[in-house]
């Protein structure tokens, strides 16, 4: 195969190439630590509301429970996630997304591709969709979702999300046992570097950080302050006093709820929540996330036009 | 006559609902055609992962004219009545007929309508059947409001007869209904034009689709045990996952791999779960019952007959039994060096249910119990308890976290690791059977106590804090615990009172909320914290003060599980002919707990009743009964003061004194010895005596002290009759 893809950045760049093409506003990562690509709010809080969207992205997304000091051959705390959000979902999306995997050299004569159920659903978010996860030989390679519902309303249109897991990927097109040992760039560069040269050092720092060193009780603190702080957000008119602008504050409050999430993921991992605290905790999150939702349906691009 | 042909062709639909969406879709199509007045001869119905089919054969073209005759109010009746006629039968007053009718005169409505062609009926149908179609999850996608598994693509309806096809007209939501379909969605891509089923059926097979999913099964196991035959290796079976794999695609093709050397030494069991739960794929097992080979199904033929495919699913089965590896070596070093000691105190924080407790304390009971236990099942009582103590602690194994299905089985692995006694090990493994009605009973009598402990305990518990199974409602799987302690019993023949037992298991649970009632009553308003303590409304006024004692409600409790009990037996021994009347009749007298006992009894008299003399017995019995009966209430006394020989009159009547003499110390022997066929052969003996007494003997004699030594003797026939089972219960 003469068409295959060389490094990991090459599967990036043909991704976002291959989005470009197809119309998709190539967007930049969120500046905020979060779980997975779906939190940015051009998912998120996009896939709500009337409004046709179109968009694709890197996410550098953290699990911290899954540390394992760079040690593990396919787990990472901290990982890409690539992902496109089309709203309504077009009729083809099935074959554009197909499209996608021939761009990064899967040849589909001689793969097997298929869509297995798979029901996505986040309590964060108070969000659900249908779909599968795509296999490629019997590794799932994608999450494909129909949204049904995002922060508890249901979503008119239908917003269509692709998921992929771009290391698990990589190293898949590429033939790669260890993530550490992916060529990131080429590796005919003058200075080629590998996944572990990036990475292998911060998954040590970070795992012993997220599973040792993380000050709970500043993290408690700071989830609380979070959340007093997005319904503190919410809770101002919509009319600005100083300008005079109907100004509702909504992606402001959702950085207060993406914090609070990530901070839970990070107490989650130093192993202090127990089972029923848990839920409490995620409960609490999803709280913020409708609110947020609510706020955005409020807003010109949640859909929101004067009455008048 | 007409064939009719649809075809609802979507995304994936997902596996396990394909088959019940092809029978819901020929129930909907068919019930409607019929209701709308059509006639078929037959219908099949078939699915794939992209399409549900439906094949109507000999469908009439045309539903019939039909003409209904109601009949309204007289013709003198009120306006007001006659015009609300008129508005239910649609018409106007110029249109009735006027009939005679006992009343009088009354409107009369003849109301034709006409026959409709098949294409329209068949047309409103399939959309009312799309529309209200009873998928268990359903989506919205685009801008449509349509609802469908998954994004519903195209409609295939046809009818075919001698002329021709002919496309119903349908418009579903924009998706308008035609006479093409695609095939295979990477081999066979393009639209192509069908006419008929089969014609329907042959094309997709050319665009490397094969419409019914048994065929798809058939030829999956077919290829599998081909392949694995050639190698000298069998495929281990596993029906739900060829149906679900069936499900997964359109053109099978099958693969055998190679499972690296590296993990084969994982019990046969993890490699087999693994590949199935994460992979959906076959276990190929050598002559010595090792796991040696994979088999897995793809959805598609290539050039290099599916050598990348191999060899990516052989990589990712590779990455998952690394994992599997490394739960398995780090479970073991838990169970070979601390003894599985860390799993067992960390049960402390898993819960078992809100008011029970955690895992943990329930453990300290089961195991308190399977000591009990243990002596009446012939187990060694510190066994019993040390494998009750360990039976649950592979539940906080790495393994069993990933696979919960391997619960038990890991537990059996770990404990011979950790150096358990041979029958410690295997209770881990069978304590938690029998799970159904068809599941293996242990016989082990370590296993069996602490199988029937710890489904006592979970009994007694759920009873404790009123969770009682009600009509279909059984969330916790109660009554399968029952039938589990009834078939345990049984099976391995034990012979004890239940009753001590679970008035122990009542109290231990009763005991337990008790105390933490109290705790709890520390950290909450007084008001709350009484609530937590009230297991159910008809102990109220035993729970609610300290003065009353757990053996108090324990005693109570436990009668109420035992009746639960008792009902699971009677629908157990059913299966077994034995009927509900059999059992009520053998649930008399203080042994009713033990059901080895009780079963024994209800088997020799259920034998009986299928003879003569048991059916006559029972009669005698019950007019002996009932004479006495009367006899008592009209003189109000009981006649059990003994009857005596020397006032009997007839031989027939000497001849029943005689038979009870003889039948008394036989029934006694029998059931000291627990012999009941033979206590209930010399019951049966009696027939002849009492029916030839009841022949020639008139009870209610003028002489009155024959008439009371006469109700006497019938008091004993009663009394002798009722020694094994009260007959009075049985019916017909």
């Amino acid at each position: 195969m003469s068409d295959a893809p060389r490094s990991f950045q090459e599967i990036i760049l043909r991704l976002q190439s291959y989005w470009a093409g197809k119309g998709c506003a190539v967007l930049q990562p969120y500046d905020m630590e979060v779980g997975a690509g779906t939190f940015h709010p051009a998912t998120t809080l996009r896939a709500l509301g009337p409004n046709p969207w179109t968009a694709a992205y890197v996410q550098p997304s953290r699990r911290p429970t899954d540390g394992r000091y760079g040690e593990n051959p396919n787990r990472l705390q901290h990982y890409y996630q690539y992902q496109v959000l089309i709203k309504p979902s077009p009729p083809d999306l099935q074959d554009l997304y197909l499209g996608s995997l021939r761009a990064i050299g899967i040849d589909m004569d001689l793969h097997d591709i298929r869509f297995v159920e798979d029901d996505w659903e986040s309590p964060t978010l108070g969000a659900w969709g249908l779909g599968w996860e795509v296999w490629c030989d019997g590794m799932e390679v994608s999450q494909f979702t129909y949204f049904q519902q995002v922060g508890g309303h249901d979503c008119h249109p239908v917003s269509g999300e692709l998921t992929y897991g771009l290391e698990r990927l990589a190293m898949y097109v590429l033939g790669i046992d260890h993530v550490m040992d992916m060529p990131f760039n080429a590796s005919d560069a003058t200075i080629p570097l590998t996944y572990g040269d990036v990475f292998r050092q911060t998954e040590e720092e970070y795992a012993r950080w997220n599973f040792d060193t993380a000050d709970t009780a500043m993290l408690l603190e700071h989830f609380n302050q979070a959340e007093a702080h997005c319904a503190e957000i919410l809770s101002r008119p919509a009319l600005d006093p100083k300008t005079g602008k109907r100004i509702v504050m909504a992606h402001p409050a959702y950085d207060q709820c993406i914090k609070a999430s990530h901070i839970f993921n990070l107490l989650d991992a130093r192993g202090v929540i127990s089972v029923t605290e848990r839920q409490a905790y995620i409960g609490r999150v999803r709280t913020l996330a409708k609110a947020c939702a609510d706020a955005f349906l409020q807003t010109r691009a949640g859909g929101w036009t004067d009455a008048a | 006559m007409s064939d009719l042909l649809i075809e609802l062709l979507s995304e994936e639909i997902p596996a396990r609902m394909q088959r019940r969406a092809a029978d819901d879709l020929r129930r909907l199509v068919t019930d409607g055609l019929v209701d709308a007045g059509l006639t078929y001869a037959g219908a099949v119905a078939h699915c794939t992962p992209r399409r549900l089919a439906l094949s109507v054969q000999g469908l009439t073209d045309r539903s019939p004219t039909t003409t209904e005759e109601r009949r309204g109010p007289r013709t003198d009746a009120p306006d007001k009545a006659i015009d609300g006629f008129l508005r239910g039968v649609g018409m106007t007053r110029d249109q009735l007929d006027i009939v005679d009718d006992k009343k009088g005169q009354v409107y009369l409505a003849r109301i034709t309508r006409k026959g409709r062609d098949a294409p329209a009926i068949v047309a409103e149908v399939l959309e009312a059947t799309i529309r209200d179609f009873p998928w268990p999850k359903s989506m919205r996608w685009g801008s449509g409001s349509l609802r469908w598994v998954r994004p519903l693509r195209s409609i295939l309806c046809i009818l075919t007869n001698d002329e021709g096809a002919q496309v119903a007209p349908l418009d579903v939501h924009g998706i308008v209904a035609g006479d093409t379909t695609e095939g295979h969605r990477f081999m066979a891509p393009d639209r192509f034009r069908v006419t008929s089923f089969d014609d329907y059926e042959a094309r997709l097979k050319r665009a490397k689709v094969v419409l019914s999913s048994q065929d798809r099964a058939d030829a999956i196991w077919q290829e599998a045990t081909n392949q694995a035959f050639a190698a000298g290796l069998e495929v281990v079976e596993d029906a739900g996952l060829l149906a679900e794999v069936a499900g997964l695609v359109e053109w099978p093709v099958v693969l055998m791999g190679r499972i690296d050397e590296a993990f084969l030494g994982l019990p046969p069991e993890v490699l087999q779960t693994s590949m199935k739960e994460h992979q959906k794929f076959f276990s190929v097992r050598d002559r010595d019952g090792r796991i040696v080979r994979f088999i897995t199904v793809a959805n598609r033929e290539t050039a290099d007959d599916g050598a990348t495919i191999l060899a990516g699913n052989g990589r990712v089965l590779s990455a998952r039994l690394a994992d599997a590896r490394f739960f398995w070596e780090n479970d073991l070093r838990v169970a070979q060096d601390e003894k599985m000691e860390p799993w067992i105190a960390s049960l402390a924080n898993v819960t078992f249910h809100a008011k029970l407790g955690s895992q943990r304390e329930r453990i300290d009971r089961i195991a308190a119990l399977a000591r009990e236990i243990a002596p009446a099942v012939g187990a060694d009582p510190d066994l019993a308890e040390r494998a009750a103590r360990l039976a649950k602690a592979d539940l906080s194994s790495e393994m069993v976290y990933e696979f919960p299905e391997l619960q038990g089985l890991m537990g059996r692995y770990y404990a011979e690791a950790a150096g358990e006694a041979r029958e410690v090990a295997a209770a881990a493994q069978e304590h938690y059977s029998p799970l159904g009605p068809s599941d293996d009973v242990p016989t082990a009598p370590v296993s069996v106590a602490v199988a029937l402990a710890d489904k006592l305990d979970t009994l007694a518990g759920f009873w404790a804090i009123d969770e009682k199974p009600t009509g279909s409602k059984d969330p916790y799987a109660l009554r399968r615990a029952a039938l589990g302690v009834v078939r345990l019993i049984l099976s391995s023949q034990t012979s004890a009172n239940l009753r001590p037992i679970i008035v122990r298991a009542s109290r231990q649970d009763i005991e337990w909320q008790r105390l933490k009632g109290r705790a709890d009553a520390t950290r909450k308003a007084p008001s709350e914290a009484a609530d937590a303590t009230l297991p159910q409304q008809q102990l109220q006024h035993a729970s609610s003060g300290d003065d009353c004692e757990p053996e108090e409600y324990g005693a109570i409790l436990a009668q109420d599980l035992l009746t639960f009990l008792h009902d699971r037996l009677k629908q157990h021994l059913r299966d077994e002919g034995i009927r509900h009347d059999v059992i009520d009749a053998c649930l008399t007298g203080d042994r009713t707990d033990d059901l080895a006992d009780l079963v024994a009894r209800a088997r020799a008299l259920n034998a009986v009743l299928a003879t003569p003399d048991g059916e006559n017995l029972v009669q005698g019995y019950k007019r002996a009964a009932n004479l006495l009966a009367q006899a008592e209430t009209a003189d109000g006394v009981e006649y059990s003061y003994g009857a005596e020989r020397k006032l009997a009159e007839t031989d027939e009547e000497r001849a029943m004194f005689d038979a009870l003499e003889a039948a008394r110390p036989k029934i006694d022997a029998a059931l000291a010895a627990e012999d009941y066929p033979a206590a209930m052969a010399a019951l049966a003996d009696l027939r002849g005596p009492i029916d030839a007494f009841f022949e020639a003997v008139q009870v209610n004699s003028d002489n009155a002290i024959v008439r009371r030594n006469r109700l006497n003797l019938l008091s004993e026939i009663v009394r002798t009759c009722t020694r094994i089972a009260d007959l009075s219960r049985i019916g017909g």
